[in-house]
């Protein structure tokens, strides 16, 4: 696998505010840049580290994902699937709180996983090391007695418990079958699986243990993967203070849309959608979000409808 | 003044086994050096990054067997960045030029691709055994040409690595004239097997021991293969699901019967409880089990399964045994030597698995425990206090509080003492690993009392750069440090820069030391890489901008004689 291409990639070299991240002062200029900072955060929530920074996540609008598609994975979307503008933090390794690693308990990095993102303001984090880590501490204390609770409550602490992560990984598919409520939900363990994107310089991962539907796990994809979509759009890609808007967006990609599938434990490519949720988390190896052009097979008609919708929309 | 004459050298330097006789050997003088050299066998690089793999290869070139370990060992823990280093080729590469003779190969948290395999498979006529421990970066393909070329292959040991999965047919690949392995471990790969393939391997193969069978072995193909091989010493069962009423069930146990040497169980990744009752009958002289990966196999079960092993020597469980099975494992495995308690639920809700009763109760039973890795929920001082009293003989103790820094249930104190017990008491210790609440009082016990201690496995502990100092100066066999998220600075590090050359390397994460006090590490001591992890993307570009004052998430140093190094990401500055 190759490394990460550089900050052209992520699509916000050319803008201030990635020199900004970097050198950590505060060089910000007219464009009020800590606002459009990338942060590292869970989804929809400010990281709890950095309530002065409020990030913003750029998205990207495949129209697959709105609702409408007769497809199953884009009826549980339901409307919430369109990647747009949102503020909170930019979820890169989006877990609900119960899933792997996250940020250190300086609340800096997302640690080993996380290459390229931007981790800005890494310099500027206050100095308040000794309580971030006692805090962490004590939200590891008082987490333990829930599960599968609002993420901003319990910060996971990368690469603790010092457990290799082919026991993390193998212990995640394999969950005791004993349970007398076998609910999935609060499942042990975590489920990482690799997600490709067609065009994106490196893949991802993510923990499907930690999302409960279609929808969320959607909802982080999107976020995840907005930067490289952004990233295509060059110079045209300055984002204005409403963020880009819809047509220009699609304008960009060609009305290419998106289309995410699957493989399963037989090996062949699945639209992701069909089964429920709880069959989908145990057969899935890994994702791969494809170009709409290339998910010939994968459900003809719906793609066609897809791609009507879209020109209808300029 | 006598003359040795150096065939009477190499004669005595042949009963050297150990690395470090060897190595000292070398020093005396330089016709000891080259007598040692040319005969020595067996070669270990603890760092890659140590030496340049040409340079191995030329001092020895008649070495038969190579163990090289890559990445630290945070890097387990996903402390280190995915392609920080490590590559496996340029070693390979230079065997295959300087020392075709190679034998066996064993590789450590390396990563090695495709290429380096069929590299590996092609270049050495004599090769028998190939081991590869956390290791990443290949497919089965990769095996498969290990399997096709490496004519005479005894072992292939894959042990936890990540591998990708190509297809089954890598196993098909043993020609039929393969018939000489001994030792067969592919537990970790993911994907289907071709179980005919595999059968009939094992039926032509008499010498075969050892054999790790995979999850998606089928508890019918594992009634097969045992039929065939009824000699095995060492078996991993490979998925072990099947119901109590059935056919093959009843053939388990038949099988199992048969197996009158199996002295080592491990695999039962789908086993639950009814099918232990399968291997009762190998119990009574079982010397290591591993129930590691089996979470389906509740407490009780469990302690009836073990209390017919009175001869366990080596244990390796879920915490899901509880205090309870622990207090069984004390009264019935004499003679353990090794225990292993592993976190059932990561995440957990804090079902209290095991505590500190466990622990205590296995240390009144087994005074022979030498080796203990136990993660729990608490630790009481006046435990760990009668642990030390009761277990003088540790090596290595690795205890882990699941949460970060907590103190002593009882009495609200660090575990300071606690620990400081275990170093006084345990005057061969040579790994220890601490966790909960401890100030630098634990590292003054650590510096004074651990004279043996060659590794060292800090987080979230101390109050100050003293705690770091203690160590570093008390610690007279320090081989390797690693420290997470303590409060150790510039002061620690460069308080004593020539220790880290008699050490393999120290590793720092999230801890108080600064660009610039590594700057001036670097710039005291040539002979040490001092390598910054940094992974904020816009970093490298702004590095000469970067004030000394900036903290450095992730340091990692380590002596060389290789100056730097060529394979470095853009993430990773040596100083």
């Amino acid at each position: 696998m190759s490394p990460p291409l550089e900050h052209d990639y992520i699509g916000l070299s050319e803008l201030p505010f990635s020199a900004a991240a970097a050198a950590g002062a505060a060089e910000d200029g007219a464009l009020n840049l800590k606002e459009t900072e990338l942060r590292l955060g869970l989804p929809g929530s400010e990281s709890p580290d950095r309530k002065e920074k409020v990030g913003l996540t750029l998205g990207l609008l495949p129209k697959v994902f709105g609702s409408g598609a007769k497809r199953g994975f884009s009826d549980a979307i339901d409307g919430a699937g369109k990647w747009e503008l949102t503020s909170g933090g930019c979820g890169s390794e989006v877990e609900g709180g119960k899933g792997g690693a996250l940020f250190s308990p300086r609340g800096e990095d997302g640690g080993g996983q996380l290459s390229g993102h931007g981790n800005a303001g890494k310099d500027v984090a206050p100095k308040a090391d000794g309580q971030e880590r006692k805090a962490a501490g004590q939200v590891g204390n008082s987490a333990g007695n829930d599960r599968g609770v609002a993420p901003a409550a319990k910060a996971q602490v990368v690469g603790w418990p010092p457990i290799r992560s082919y026991r993390k990984n193998t212990m995640a598919t394999n969950p005791s079958k004993d349970k007398e409520d076998a609910d999935e939900k609060q499942g042990p363990g975590c489920l990482y699986v690799k997600v490709s994107m067609d065009g994106a310089p490196y893949l991802r991962k993510v923990d499907l243990k930690a999302y409960n539907n279609y929808k969320e796990l959607s909802s982080a994809l999107e976020k995840m993967f907005s930067c490289f979509t952004i990233g295509q759009c060059g110079s045209h890609g300055i984002p204005g203070r409403d963020g880009l808007s819809e047509s220009r967006l699609t304008d960009l990609l060609n009305g290419s849309e998106y289309v995410l599938t699957y493989e399963d434990k037989d090996g062949d490519w699945m639209l992701v959608g069909d089964v429920p949720w709880e069959m989908f988390t145990n057969s899935c190896k890994r994702m791969r979000i494809m170009k709409g052009s290339d998910a010939i097979g994968l459900a003809p008609r719906a793609m066609e409808k897809c791609k009507n919708r879209i020109r209808i929309s300029f | 003044m006598t003359y040795f004459p150096e065939e009477v050298v190499e004669h005595i330097v042949d009963f050297l086994g150990s690395h470090r006789d060897r190595n000292a050997v070398s020093t005396v003088c330089k016709a000891w050096y080259q007598v040692e050299r040319l005969s020595r066998r067996n070669v270990f690089v603890g760092n890659c990054y140590a030496i340049r793999p040409e340079r191995v290869m030329a001092r020895f070139p008649w070495m038969k067997s190579l163990g090289v370990k890559g990445k630290p060992h945070f890097a387990d823990f996903n402390l280190v960045p995915y392609d920080w280093g490590g590559f496996a080729q340029p070693w390979i590469e230079a065997a295959a030029r300087g020392c075709p003779g190679l034998e066996e190969l064993r590789l450590k948290r390396m990563v090695v691709t495709d290429d380096d395999l069929e590299l590996l498979a092609r270049s050495f006529p004599s090769f028998k055994s190939l081991v590869l421990v956390s290791c990443e970066g290949f497919s089965t393909d990769g095996l498969a040409a290990i399997a096709t070329y490496c004519r005479g292959l005894r072992e292939l040991d894959l042990q936890e690595n990540e591998v990708e999965d190509h297809g089954r047919q890598w196993l098909s690949c043993f020609p039929d004239s393969c018939t000489s392995l001994v030792s067969l471990n592919f537990a970790c790969l993911k994907g289907e097997i071709n179980t005919n393939a595999l059968e009939r391997l094992v039926a032509r193969c008499p010498d075969l021991r050892s054999l790790k069978l995979n999850r998606a072995i089928s508890v019918e193909s594992l009634n097969r293969i045992l039929a065939r091989a009824p000699h095995l010493v060492d078996l991993g069962t490979g998925s072990m699901m099947v119901n109590h009423h059935t056919e093959a069930y009843h053939r388990l146990i038949n099988a199992f019967l048969g197996c009158k040497s199996l002295r080592s169980l491990s695999g039962f990744w789908d086993a639950s409880s009814c099918c232990l009752q399968a291997v009762y009958p190998v119990c009574v002289n079982l010397t290591a089990l591993n129930l590691s990966y089996a979470p389906a196999i509740q407490g009780d079960d469990l302690i009836k399964l073990i209390c017919l092993c009175f001869k366990l020597q080596k244990l390796w469980v879920l915490d899901c045994i509880g205090d309870k099975g622990l207090a069984a494992v004390a009264s019935t495995c004499k003679d353990l030597q090794e225990l292993r308690v592993f976190p059932s639920d990561i995440y957990g809700a804090g079902t209290t698995a095991v505590t500190e009763e466990g622990l205590v109760a296995i240390s009144s039973g087994c005074s022979k425990l030498n080796s203990l890795l136990y993660f729990c929920y608490q630790m009481t001082n006046t435990a760990l206090v009668t642990v030390a009293k009761n277990c003088p003989h540790f090596t290595r103790f690795r205890l882990c509080i699941l949460d970060p820094g907590k103190p002593d249930p009882v009495t609200d104190q660090p575990l300071d003492e606690g620990f400081g017990a275990i170093v006084r008491s345990c005057k061969n210790l040579r790994r220890l690993s601490l966790s909960g609440l401890l100030t630098d009082k634990v590292f003054l016990y650590i510096g004074m009392h651990a004279e043996h201690l060659e590794m060292l496995s800090i987080a979230f502990a101390g109050d100050s750069d003293k705690g770091m100092v203690y160590v570093l100066n008390g610690c007279k066999n320090l081989r390797k440090l690693e420290i997470r998220d303590c409060p150790f600075g510039d002061d620690a590090l460069l308080k004593d820069v020539t220790k880290y050359e008699t050490m393999r390397s120290l590793w720092m994460s999230s801890c108080d030391v600064t660009l610039g006090g590594c700057r001036a590490l670097a710039a005291k001591m040539p002979s040490l890489n001092v390598e910054i992890i940094n992974e904020s993307d816009e970093a490298d570009e702004f590095q000469e901008n970067l004030s000394d004052l900036h903290k450095v998430e992730k340091l990692y140093v380590y002596r060389t004689v290789a100056r730097g190094r060529t394979d470095a990401p853009d993430f990773v500055w040596i100083l």
